[in-house]
């Protein structure tokens, strides 16, 4: 049977982050939280892919208990089982913590249920590292497929995969044993609207809730900031540019702008030459 | 013994990534930070890499381990990762620094893991300092985090090689010098069945990713304020005239008006052209943080308060449907006026 892990983040939405002028602290007040984009076109792509294989989603997230709305979204979007894990241990954990409980939550789940593809999203929007997925994929020792685009086939007689992914130069099309682990760009399906009795099912659904101790154990050492090989030393914020002359249309007119401004582009160094025009 | 410095030199089809050379020389400050003791040394794999292997050696490699093997011909992650895995073990690098590009994102993490070390991912900003007295010097691995509004050091201090991908086009590649000094190391290393775990079944040519950002001198970037994809036709028209590439901001690609290839900022490309022309872009911090280092950044907007108007170099407020057709008007004149 078809069985697609899908591995998601809430995160808060950075395009509303401030910053407090006065304190250069990061204004999370009133900050909405929202299902990492990438994880919503992964979780698509698993919920498709049921539809045509028959089967079942399980959406795994680790994070704080706020984190079932964005559980519940996947449902809504046709996903039939979600898992919160959540414990303080687990907090403060950098990529490699993180990926060590993904690993051990889903190896406990495919031991019971077996998985055929575990699906992440290519990298969240908060930290944008991209290195949980290749992570919890060496951990488990499963082939990984990043950037993927598009899943071409999933052969479940035969064991395998034929995913097409992208790299900076061209697109490469990888084949696969199942399980694999792929992680998504947002092209990997389109997401879709809720269907009725999904929505309805998502407004009750409660999702499992699993914790450090129960139902699998981890070894403490391994989990949050005590597990964490990295550590934040220091945070600030970005380093003000100063900023040029500004010329308004109106105050000097479009002729004036336009000559002032390829005056300034020609005067740096090398463009003269490059456009094929004297300064 | 000494205090290994150590860049993953990124190829493809044996043509090196310009990263890897921002990276021998970012390195380079590195090792010079710690003392006499360190040395940089380039890791390459492929198959067929005599000449990449050379070229390593100009750009300031004191070493280059070669893996060199028809096995690792093309990139896959898994025998990567053990080739490298095991290089790392046997020889104890310090630091150990990755291009952050699709590739090396997809290899450092999966390395970091298989070793079992920190990886700081995506760096802009590299040194070597103690965080205690008292201490050896760590790397100090900054980076942008949350969409670019704040910015993070982050350490490994207990595990090792402290490992951090770095963002192409932030760092200046090294000097490339006339004679190759340094030394070649052949390392042989047997494939097993259970390393090759994926197969490439296919290659197609995606001539929207030939959009080389990054590297482009010149580049005319459309955002919100084109009102439609239809509104890039004029950004190429410009970027053609002069000589240059389209760029964009994140809320056109995300409204489906061009390729995410051609996305400059915190999750695309980071760019530091000679000439950097924003046309309609209000300057969200996530656009800012992929262009401000620009030798020249020429902003048009109509909105006077747009935030792209605190980095430009010189700025237009007005209305870039008028200003970019007498712009070209005005290049155009002035390239006949030249030739005639």
């Amino acid at each position: 049977m078809f069985h697609a892990l899908v591995s998601i983040k809430q995160v808060p939405d950075t395009t509303n982050i401030r910053i407090d002028p006065e304190t250069n602290n990061l204004i999370r007040q009133g900050v909405p939280t929202i299902l990492n984009p990438y994880d919503a076109h992964a979780v698509a792509a698993a919920v498709e892919w049921k539809r045509k294989l028959g089967g079942k989603v399980t959406i795994i997230t680790m994070g704080p208990p706020a984190a079932v709305t964005s559980l519940r979204e996947c449902i809504e979007m046709g996903a039939d089982r979600a898992i919160l894990i959540s414990a303080r241990q687990f907090a403060g954990a950098d990529t490699w913590a993180t990926s060590y409980v993904l690993a051990e939550v889903i190896n406990e789940i495919h031991s019971k249920d077996p998985v055929s593809l575990v699906f992440f999203g290519k990298q969240a929007i908060d930290g944008d590292t991209a290195q949980v997925g290749p992570g919890v994929a060496v951990r488990m020792d499963l082939p990984v497929v990043s950037y993927a685009v598009k899943i071409r086939e999933v052969n479940l007689e035969e064991h395998y995969v034929i995913i097409e992914r992208k790299t900076e130069s061209r697109n490469e099309v990888i084949k696969t044993s199942l399980p694999t682990a792929l992680t998504c760009e947002k092209d990997i399906a389109e997401i879709p609207y809720a269907s009725l009795p999904d929505l309805v099912y998502s407004l009750r659904y409660e999702p499992e809730v699993w914790n450090a101790e129960s139902p699998i154990t981890f070894d403490p050492a391994q989990l949050g900031l005590k597990g964490s090989p990295t550590t934040v030393f220091k945070t600030g914020t970005p380093e003000k540019h100063s900023a040029g002359e500004v010329f308004k249309v109106t105050e000097v007119g479009l002729d004036g702008v336009v000559k002032t401004a390829l005056d300034k582009i020609l005067a740096v160094e090398g463009m003269a030459s490059m456009l094929g025009v004297q300064k | 013994m000494s205090r290994r410095f150590w860049v993953y030199i990124e190829q493809e089809d044996g043509k090196v990534h310009p990263v890897s050379w921002e990276l021998l020389g970012v390195a380079r400050r590195l090792a010079d930070e710690v003392g006499d003791d360190s040395i940089v040394e380039g890791i390459l794999v492929g198959y067929q890499m005599e000449e990449a292997a050379q070229e390593c050696l100009h750009y300031g490699a004191e070493t280059v381990y070669v893996v060199d093997d028809p096995a690792f011909k093309n990139y896959l992650n898994k025998p990567y990762t053990v080739a490298l895995t095991a290089l790392v073990k046997k020889y104890e690098p310090e630091v150990f620094l990755v291009g952050a590009t699709t590739l090396g994102r997809d290899l450092a993490g999966a390395v970091a893991t298989s070793v079992g070390t920190g990886l700081t991912a995506d760096t802009t900003h590299l040194a070597m300092g103690v965080i205690k007295e008292n201490t050896k010097k760590l790397l100090l691995a900054t980076r942008p985090a949350f969409g670019g509004n704040v910015i993070a050091t982050i350490v490994c201090r207990d595990h090792s090689p402290q490992m951090a991908t770095v963002r192409p086009r932030v760092f200046n590649p090294a000097p490339r010098q006339a004679e190759a000094k340094g030394q070649i190391i052949h390392e042989t290393f047997e494939i097993t069945p259970d390393m090759i775990n994926a197969e490439i079944v296919e290659f197609i040519t995606n001539t929207a990713a030939t959009v080389k950002l990054e590297y482009s001198d010149i580049i005319v970037s459309g955002g919100r304020g084109l009102g439609g994809a239809k509104g890039f036709e004029l950004i190429k028209q410009l970027a053609d005239e002069l000589g240059g590439v389209v760029g964009s901001s994140r809320a056109c690609v995300d409204a489906g008006w061009i390729k995410y290839d051609h996305q400059v900022g915190q999750t695309g490309k980071t760019v530091r052209p000679k000439l950097y022309i924003a046309a309609g872009i209000s300057g969200a911090i996530q656009h800012k943080v992929g262009m401000q280092e620009s030798d020249f950044i020429l902003a048009i907007n109509r909105d006077p308060h747009a935030p792209i108007f605190d980095v430009a170099t010189m700025g237009i407020v007005g209305d870039l449907y008028e200003v970019i057709p007498a712009l070209i008007k005005e290049i155009r004149a002035r390239k006949e006026a030249q030739n005639g």
